[in-house]
């Protein structure tokens, strides 16, 4: 109905109807007070409008009673608007445990997306339709914001720290994908497009055949789906010789990483800490941040040294690693 | 009262004759001429940054001069006057002198556009709002309202206005260097404005930096002044519950300018040496952090709200009960409402973040304390229109702009609602929703008091009437046309349309939406022209209009107690003694439907408000 109306872009996400039921509420208090207002302002103009110059009108300086509602009553109501948005926020920011895993990395000006099994894109992100799907963004240079109105969402990606955004799509369908937070000189050409897939059609096309993704996308698209993002962080894993310390041996100098993802860590300081994606980043970039109880702050910085999408590979394969 | 300031104006007084031009119009001590200052500079920045906007919407209406497959006949007449009518080319009239890169005959590339968005937002806040608001009115009404001779500091006020001045040139200087100004928008967001090469701008967002920088010591030295005036220097009888709430809301304003800048200061200086000396303040590759100036930036930016803000509602509380020759409706709910918001204006920076990647139980925190700001807001609205009830309402032009505040204000006030409403803040952040709130609260609501001020005040600040047809004509077209450019935002935002775009056509599912930018455009152009009546009424009426006696709008406060125009010392040889409120109009102890603040009444007790 709103789609009629023009007032509102498409909705096609879970969260769309409940955003737009507590626009509309807000927008019916505001016509509400806006016309009382209005019509209080034209009512009280002309009818105390000055008639002749010896009139005197009442002295009336003010009403304890009337303060009183125009406090009480105004705020009831936004107490009400807090509620109901406070409730939706949460739900609007925490995504389900089963949703499905997707990075964005913006930089000026395009974003880069990294699916799990491998599949990559850029200014294009390709979903299945009715599965939530959480994505963790970052950026390389400025702030960027992923904006897509048909799904009411918009998550700033910040530079040095992973943000978090989820939805589930409702229908099939491309969708408008734009950065909101203004990054530069191009900033109104960064214009990219959500795709929302059947789940067979989105298997099909994450293993690469099938409908191949369209122009430059494609190329890039076929030569990194071969390797998963795990496989990739295992091989940097190796590489860093980040297992040469963190081992499940007794007298390891690191802690081991196995099962370390979702669980709570005790720290030197006495502290814990919940075990998520920035998290892990921060002791990949500045070890020195989060000592682990029992360890000794020997581990050297890989600041300046992986890239945003060599940390994703890291952090994917450590996400993989279960507690034997 | 007497102190060494008293004395020290007492001495300019004497002196007045023996001031030459240059002590008496360029480097005055006198609160009044000070006054003007800050009115003429804010006025002919107000031309810049006025034409600016017009430049932008113009690119917005016809971007890249383009009027696209069938213009509507507006832009049909647009095109025939400035434009090229067999191509459908209509570059921006009137700036083909703009030399490359800023301007390519007349079109405007991505890069000046951001300059210019960047550009209007600064000099509208910073050089315009701000200096008129508190500079101009606050210098010129402060010591007449609370009946003192000058300033406590008047050295002080003066510097205040020349470093201001300095700053101002610094800001304008941007625009002649090479890379052209600052273009990371008004917040400046880091890393964006850290580093020079993710704008390609550099000595622009150096003296942007520095500017801001100079006016905060400006700044400061004005509302040190200010509260210490305020605090010490008030006429016999004039307890702080007889102010005037026009002074009520400078001296709130003052605190708040006190408090806020100097984290504004702070935050440029990393700023600017991130950007020069190699530090990484705000840098994630050298261990800084984004969201740090975000917080900063907001920490001083929400408060800078209340602060362009706050003296609008003090004049609009002031022009009402004149003109509804009644009390101002609950004077102490008026004060106190006034000291609500800038308190909860301090714990309120964080939903200009929502989206940057906030805790939900943080981002609830700021949700609860933006959305208790609408009781204060309520109560203010609300005893505004209880002063216009069973009023003798005199629909002079001061009194429209008044009205014209606070039906805007109201539009602007409700609007912030969805933006504290988290889920749909989400939606409509950085659209055209906000940057139609914004304009409803800064023009509709600080402009519009400011040329209620100007109206009101002119005759005391000049000696002379300004034209009421004219002043009807510049009323009317505003109120009209401004609706007309800044209603429309409101739709636009919702519909997807975001703000800082250079070619909204580059957006297919922007293209249904396009007819509204073309129609905020003509807006615009309508409400550029209806300041034409203002600008004649101004300079003309500055030498020309009919001799105002002392008190034309039969007011109560202490400014009308003082010749017009005021002298130096403003008083003559005794300061006015208070004996009552600021609002006793319609009283029924007097003849007359006005009671001075200073007059004696000696068969009855004074009334005590």
């Amino acid at each position: 109905m709103l789609e009629k109306l023009g007032l509102f872009p498409a909705a096609a996400s879970t969260h769309a109807g409940r955003v737009d039921a507590l626009y509309l509420f807000l927008i019916g208090v505001s016509a509400f007070f806006a016309i009382l207002i209005a019509t209080l302002i034209v009512v009280f103009a002309f009818k105390y409008r000055r008639r002749s110059d010896d009139e005197q009108p009442k002295l009336i300086e003010g009403s304890l009673a009337l303060e009183l509602t125009w406090s009480i009553v105004p705020f009831g109501i936004a107490m009400l608007i807090f509620l109901w948005g406070a409730q939706l926020f949460v739900s609007l920011k925490t995504p389900p445990k089963n949703a499905l895993d997707v990075f964005v990395v913006g930089r000026q000006w395009m974003w880069k997306v990294q699916h799990l099994e491998g599949r990559r894109e850029i200014d294009e992100l390709h979903v299945p339709v009715g599965r939530p799907v959480k994505l963790t963004l970052t950026s390389e240079d400025v702030i960027h914001s992923f904006f897509v109105p048909a799904f009411r969402i918009k998550q700033d990606a910040v530079p040095g720290r992973y943000t978090e955004e989820w939805f589930e799509a409702t229908a099939v369908g491309s969708y408008h994908l734009f950065c909101s937070q203004y990054c530069g000189t191009e900033h109104s050409r960064m214009i990219g497009r959500v795709v929302v897939m059947e789940p067979a059609d989105y298997q099909a096309w994450l293993s690469g055949d099938g409908r191949p993704a369209a122009g430059a996308n494609a190329a890039l698209a076929t030569n990194a789906a071969a390797v998963s993002v795990a496989t990739a962080g295992e091989g940097l894993f190796k590489d860093l010789g980040c297992a040469t310390c963190h081992k499940s041996k007794p007298g390891a100098l690191g802690p081991s990483l196995a099962g370390v993802f979702g669980s709570q860590v005790q720290l030197q300081s006495g502290a814990s800490v919940a075990a998520d994606e920035s998290y892990l980043r921060e002791s990949i970039l500045n070890p020195d941040a989060k000592i682990v109880a029992g360890y000794q702050p020997v581990m050297p910085t890989f600041q300046g040294q992986v890239s945003e999408e060599d940390l994703l590979q890291l952090i994917t394969y450590i996400k993989t690693l279960r507690s034997s | 009262m007497t102190s060494p300031a008293h004395a020290e104006a007492h001495a300019a007084h004497a002196e007045h004759h023996q001031l030459g031009f240059v002590r008496t119009y360029l480097f005055s001590t006198d609160h009044k001429m000070i006054g003007r200052q800050f009115l003429f500079m804010a006025l002919f920045m107000m031309i810049i940054g006025g034409s600016l906007a017009l430049m932008m919407r113009w690119e917005l209406a016809w971007p890249e001069g383009n009027v696209g497959p069938e213009p509507n006949a507006a832009t049909r007449v647009l095109l025939k006057l400035f434009g090229d009518a067999s191509s459908g080319d209509l570059p921006i009239p009137f700036t083909k002198w703009i030399p490359e890169p800023y301007m390519y005959a007349g079109h405007m590339p991505p890069e000046f556009y951001n300059a210019a968005f960047t550009m209007h937002a600064t000099i509208m806040i910073f050089f315009v709002v701000m200096p008129i608001l508190v500079g101009c009115f606050g210098n010129f009404l402060i010591p007449l309202m609370i009946g003192a001779r000058d300033m406590a500091f008047p050295f002080l006020n003066m510097l205040s206005f020349w470093v201001g001045a300095v700053a101002g040139v610094l800001m304008l200087a941007a625009f002649f260097v090479p890379g052209g100004a600052a273009a990371g928008g008004w917040t400046s967001y880091a890393p964006l404005s850290a580093v020079p090469t993710y704008t390609g701008v550099t000595w622009g967002q150096n003296l942007w930096c520095i500017s801001l920088i100079v006016l905060g010591a400006s700044s400061l030295m004005g509302s040190i002044n200010y509260i210490t005036t305020i605090i010490n220097m008030r006429a016999p009888g004039m307890t702080y519950f007889r102010l005037p709430l026009t002074v009520w809301s400078l001296f709130i304003t003052a605190v708040l300018l006190l408090l806020a800048l100097p984290v504004l200061t702070a935050a440029l200086a990393m700023l600017l040496l991130d950007r020069m000396a190699g530090t990484s303040f705000f840098l994630p590759a050298g261990g800084g952090e984004p969201l740090l100036w975000q917080h900063l930036f907001w920490f001083f930016g929400h408060p800078e709200v209340y602060i362009m803000i706050l003296p609008g509602m003090g004049i609009a509380s002031e022009i009402l009960p004149v003109f509804a020759r009644k009390p101002i409706f609950g004077y102490r709910a008026m004060a106190f409402s006034m000291i609500g918001i800038a308190f909860l204006g301090w714990i309120v920076w964080g939903h200009h973040m929502f989206q940057s990647g906030m805790n939900p139980t943080l981002g609830t925190s700021f949700m609860i304390s933006t959305m208790v700001i609408a009781v204060p807001s309520a109560i203010k609205t609300f005893n505004w229109l209880g002063t216009l009830w069973g009023g003798n309402i005199r629909f002079t032009i001061p009194m429209l702009f008044a009205l014209g505040f606070v039906a805007m204000f109201v539009i602007g006030g409700l609007s912030g609602i969805f933006m504290a409403s988290t889920p749909v803040d989400i939606f409509i952040h950085d659209t055209y929703f906000i940057v139609a709130h914004i304009h409803y609260v800064l023009f509709g609501g600080s402009i519009f008091a400011i040329f209620g001020a100007i109206y009101f005040w002119f005759p005391k600040m000049f000696g002379r009437m300004m034209n009421n047809f004219l002043g009807y004509v510049h009323f009317w077209g505003t109120l009209i046309f401004y609706n007309g450019t800044f209603f429309p935002m409101h739709i636009i935002g919702i519909g997807g349309h975001m703000r800082r775009i250079y070619n909204p056509m580059q957006y297919e599912f922007l293209h249904p939406l396009q007819h509204w930018n073309v129609f905020m455009t003509v807006s615009a152009l309508g409400l550029g022209l209806a300041q034409i009546p203002f600008v004649i009424n101004f300079l003309y009426s500055l030498f020309f209009g009919p001799k105002a006696e002392r008190n034309p709008w039969h007011s109560n406060t202490l400014e009308w107690v003082a010749v017009t125009p005021p002298p130096h010392g403003n008083f003559g040889p005794t300061l006015p003694t208070v004996y009552r409120g600021p609002y006793e109009y319609s009283s029924p102890g007097v003849e007359e439907d006005y009671l001075p603040q200073d007059r004696l009444l000696s068969d009855r007790p004074a009334h005590a408000h």
